[in-house]
């Protein structure tokens, strides 16, 4: 029998609130996160401004030596399982509370973890870098300044081990970093691993916490991100003819996904199943895009091909939209070579206009927007979108949240590298039904 | 559907072509030595396997020069030579029937270091256009797909060295899922002042200033490991693909399996992967001619290591090989460069020998390889490989 894979928990960490409700929330309500920088003073920059999540480990529970031990990144992840776990009714360990089903054993055994990220423990190597160098002034830097943890920093693979610990998942365990598309590609991964048996439950999703001045510095020496600070909280205008450019953002998204007769027999709540995805390589250019976005339709393509789902089924459109021109004629065009007049009738929307581009989490934090989009049939809204650019002239549900009927959903995501990835989220129960006539 | 590899490309700190680190390994000629990037007169270590003679210029193009950190390059430079070995490139197959997928754990430090020094000496304004990918984990995936003109799926995973095992599943998983060739593998490393220091908070690095007392897994005298750089590129093919176009095989990916288990000095993980692994590959322990081991050169982790292969084989019940004692630890290039080596003793039918280390003075459990290399019939060898934090990964390679 086939084995498929669903959502069965969520856990979100985003610049305007912290937890799911907050999230979605803030999303459905056209808020903006974007704002000043805070963590650092960014006046000497071109880019001044960033979504920044306002999170307190210790109020979220974390010890103090776990909050010394992790960098912000694993710290964000885990907290977000927690709330998974919590929200799909699993509990780590033996002593679970009543009506939860206890994650121990051979159910800890079959339980793995997969995380996006993309830049790693950033904050802590850059900040352990200026101490061991002495602000930059020496080449051959000073180890015994270096805090015991820096190795453990060094390790993108310790959010995952942080993750795993944390749920005592004893599983497959793995970071998945391709970038701006490994929130996407890593919740992929962890299907694949529930479709060929490796596993029946994965924590999966993204973790990113860059907004730290060398990764302003890279993408300001590149122009990605906005200049315009005058107005923070419209700083992202995606499919807007004023765009300026990107705003950084941090958080997290981690989900429960679970293989469907696993979830069925133990009577957790189905958010979405996972039915198809895919990834591709421009193999054109590290940072650059061609407008015509051909390899990511084909993504789209083979994505919507192996979820057996046509077009005409997608009710929405998850945008990468990330607020450059580059990216909005990119995934236009793409979206309609792959999903042909039927893209003129989607509505398309990105979210970064309002939590701002959280690098190798914001794929999974838009896993997590699509999944409860099909939960309360409503389509979140692009904030800050009034002008549109002529070029982009499909329907972006500028700035309102929309009411719509939902049975699959589509989101992209596009990442240095040149990876272009795309994933379905359906209503298992429509799948169920387009098998059985197909 | 079946996988098997059809090119290799090695770039370690002892060999610089699949066949020369294979004659220096099978004469156990070690590529570990002092540091000679930098003074590293203030550090502990001075010890580690460094890729000498590689000369980037001549084989890397210029334009790509000022872009990357020296493990892209030499990550470049094994990917032609693993092309080469399985004859194919652009145009050999569809854009989208080819993919890349690699395992990584540095990024581009050194380059990261230098843009850092700048950004906190001079200012944002002085940091590299490069920056913004030549540190980044997915560097290599994304400048090997776009060298070779790879358009098929692009993966990338972190497991500290466990990686190398990681990216080869991922790999075969693409090719079962329908792309009949992958580019796959690792190249890691990051021996710069700033990466010294990082690995060295780690505690784990052997102090030692003498290279035959530095690094010797399953030794009573073990004091830690070497760093080290390098590692192996393979074009992994689906079998029947390779077939049409003509590629002679070198083994087959048969079986893989991984597991977490933080518990220090733990050996639980390593026994599930490897028997996932090997169910993977419907072979029983006996079925294993030989194990390429992770060799952690701790105490503790060699003592669990050593508990895991006599868990799953018996006492003495399979050689054991660590040509890891010839290049330090390679982070995620060590297990990938394991890889190559399980497919060359397949391909010659001999094993090849650790150094350093002395019979007498090892767990009398395990069969190791020393001193010599050892003729014998080798059908399939498990490659072994730990990534700090808990990560077991097992990987069994066969006779094509």
């Amino acid at each position: 029998m086939t084995r498929r894979a669903v959502i069965t928990g969520m856990g979100v960490i985003a610049p305007g609130g912290t937890g799911t409700k907050p999230f979605w929330e803030m999303l459905t309500a056209g808020r903006t996160a974007t704002r000043r920088i805070t963590f650092f003073d960014p006046e000497p920059y071109r880019c001044k401004v960033a979504a920044e999540c306002d999170f307190d480990p210790a109020a979220e529970g974390l010890s103090p030596r776990d909050i010394r031990r992790m960098d912000r990144v694993s710290q964000f992840a885990v907290v977000c399982a927690q709330e998974a776990l919590a929200d799909s009714g699993l509990v780590a360990g033996g002593d679970g509370a009543a009506g939860a089903a206890a994650l121990d054993g051979e159910a800890a055994e079959r339980t793995g973890v997969a995380v996006g990220n993309a830049v790693g423990a950033t904050m802590s190597l850059e900040s352990e870098y200026v101490t061991v160098s002495d602000g930059g002034r020496d080449w051959l830097v000073d180890h015994s300044y270096a805090a015991p943890h820096l190795y453990e920093y060094f390790l993108p693979s310790s959010i995952a081990a942080e993750v795993a610990t944390a749920a005592g998942a004893g599983g497959p365990a793995s970071v998945v970093s391709t970038g701006c598309t490994s929130g996407i590609d890593a919740v992929a991964y962890a299907c694949d691993l529930i479709r060929e048996g490796s596993a029946d439950i994965m924590i999966t999703g993204g973790s990113d916490a860059p907004v730290s001045p060398i990764t302003l510095a890279c993408f300001d020496v590149i122009k990605a991100t906005t200049p315009q600070a005058d107005d923070p909280a419209r700083a992202c205008r995606p499919f807007d003819a004023t765009r300026s450019g990107l705003v950084l953002g941090e958080g997290a998204a981690i989900l429960v996904l679970e293989e469907y007769e696993h979830a069925r027999r133990r009577g957790a709540h189905i958010y979405a199943e996972i039915p198809g995805f895919a990834s591709r390589c421009n193999a054109f250019h590290m940072t650059g895009l061609k407008p015509d976005g051909r390899e990511m339709a084909e993504a789209i393509g083979v994505a919507l091909d192996e979820a057996r789902l046509a077009p005409e089924q997608i009710g929405y459109v998850n945008a990468h939209g990330s607020g450059t021109k580059q990216n909005d004629r990119h995934e236009t065009a793409a979206f309609k070579t792959a999903l042909g007049s039927h893209a003129y009738q989607i509505p398309v929307s990105g979210i970064k206009s309002m939590v701002g581009h959280s690098l190798g989490a914001i794929g999974s934090i838009e896993i997590a927007a699509c999944a409860l989009a099909l939960e309360h049939q409503v389509v979140p809204p692009t904030a800050n979108l009034s002008e549109p650019d002529p070029e982009c002239d499909l329907d972006y549900v500028p700035r309102e949240a929309r009411e719509a009927r939902l049975d699959a959903v589509l989101t992209v995501g596009s990442g240095f590298g040149g990876f272009q990835s795309a994933l379905v989220l359906a209503d298992p129960e429509l799948a169920d039904q387009e098998r059985s006539t197909a | 559907m079946s996988t098997v590899i059809t090119g290799l490309g090695v770039m370690a700190p002892n060999g610089l072509s699949s066949e020369d680190y294979w004659s220096a390994t099978l004469n156990g000629d070690s590529g570990i030595a002092p540091i000679d990037r930098f003074d590293t007169s203030g550090y502990p270590v001075s010890l580690a396997g460094q890729v000498t003679g590689f000369e980037p210029e001549e084989l890397v193009p210029d334009r790509l020069m000022p872009q990357t950190d020296r493990m892209t390059r030499m990550a470049l430079a094994a990917a032609d030579a693993a092309l080469a070995d399985a004859g194919a490139g652009p145009g050999t197959l569809p854009e989208y029937d080819m993919g890349v997928a690699t395992a990584s754990t540095s990024g581009g430090l050194e380059f990261g270091q230098r843009e850092l020094q700048k950004l906190w000496g001079k200012g944002w304004q002085h940091v590299s256009a490069y920056m913004s990918f030549a540190w980044y984990y997915a560097v290599n995936t994304g400048q090997i797909s776009i060298k070779h003109g790879m358009r098929g799926p692009g993966g990338v995973v972190i497991s500290e060295q466990a990686g190398g095992l990681d990216a080869l599943a991922f790999a075969r998983r693409q090719i079962r899922k329908g792309t009949p060739l992958m580019v796959t593998g690792g190249v890691d490393g990051s021996l710069c002042p700033y990466g010294l220091a990082i690995q060295i908070a780690s505690g784990r690095l052997s102090t030692q200033d003498h290279p035959d007392l530095a690094y010797l897994p399953f030794d009573h005298r073990a004091n830690g490991y070497l760093p080290g750089e390098g590692g192996a590129i393979l074009v992994a093919e689906e079998r029947e693909s390779a077939q049409r176009r003509g590629a002679p095989a070198a083994g087959e990916l048969a079986g893989y399996g991984a597991a977490f288990d933080p518990s220090p000095g733990s050996r639980g993980a390593l026994v599930r992967a490897a028997r996932a692994a090997l169910a993977d590959a419907g072979l029983a322990a006996d079925g294993i001619d030989a194990v390429v081991a992770d060799a952690a050169g701790q105490q503790d982790d060699d003592q669990a290591e050593a508990d895991a292969l006599s868990e799953l084989f018996g006492p003495a019940g399979v050689p054991v090989c660590v040509p890891k004692t010839m290049t330090g630890r390679l982070l995620s290039g060590g297990a990938a460069l394991d890889t190559a080596t399980a497919l060359l003793a397949l391909r010659d039918q001999v094993l090849p020998p650790a150094i350093n280390i002395h019979a007498e003075l090892t767990d009398p459990r395990l069969d190791l390889v020393i001193g010599e290399p050892r003729e014998t019939p080798v059908r399939a060898v498990l490659v072994l490989a730990r990534g700090h934090g808990g990560f077991a990964s097992a990987a069994v390679l066969t006779r094509p």
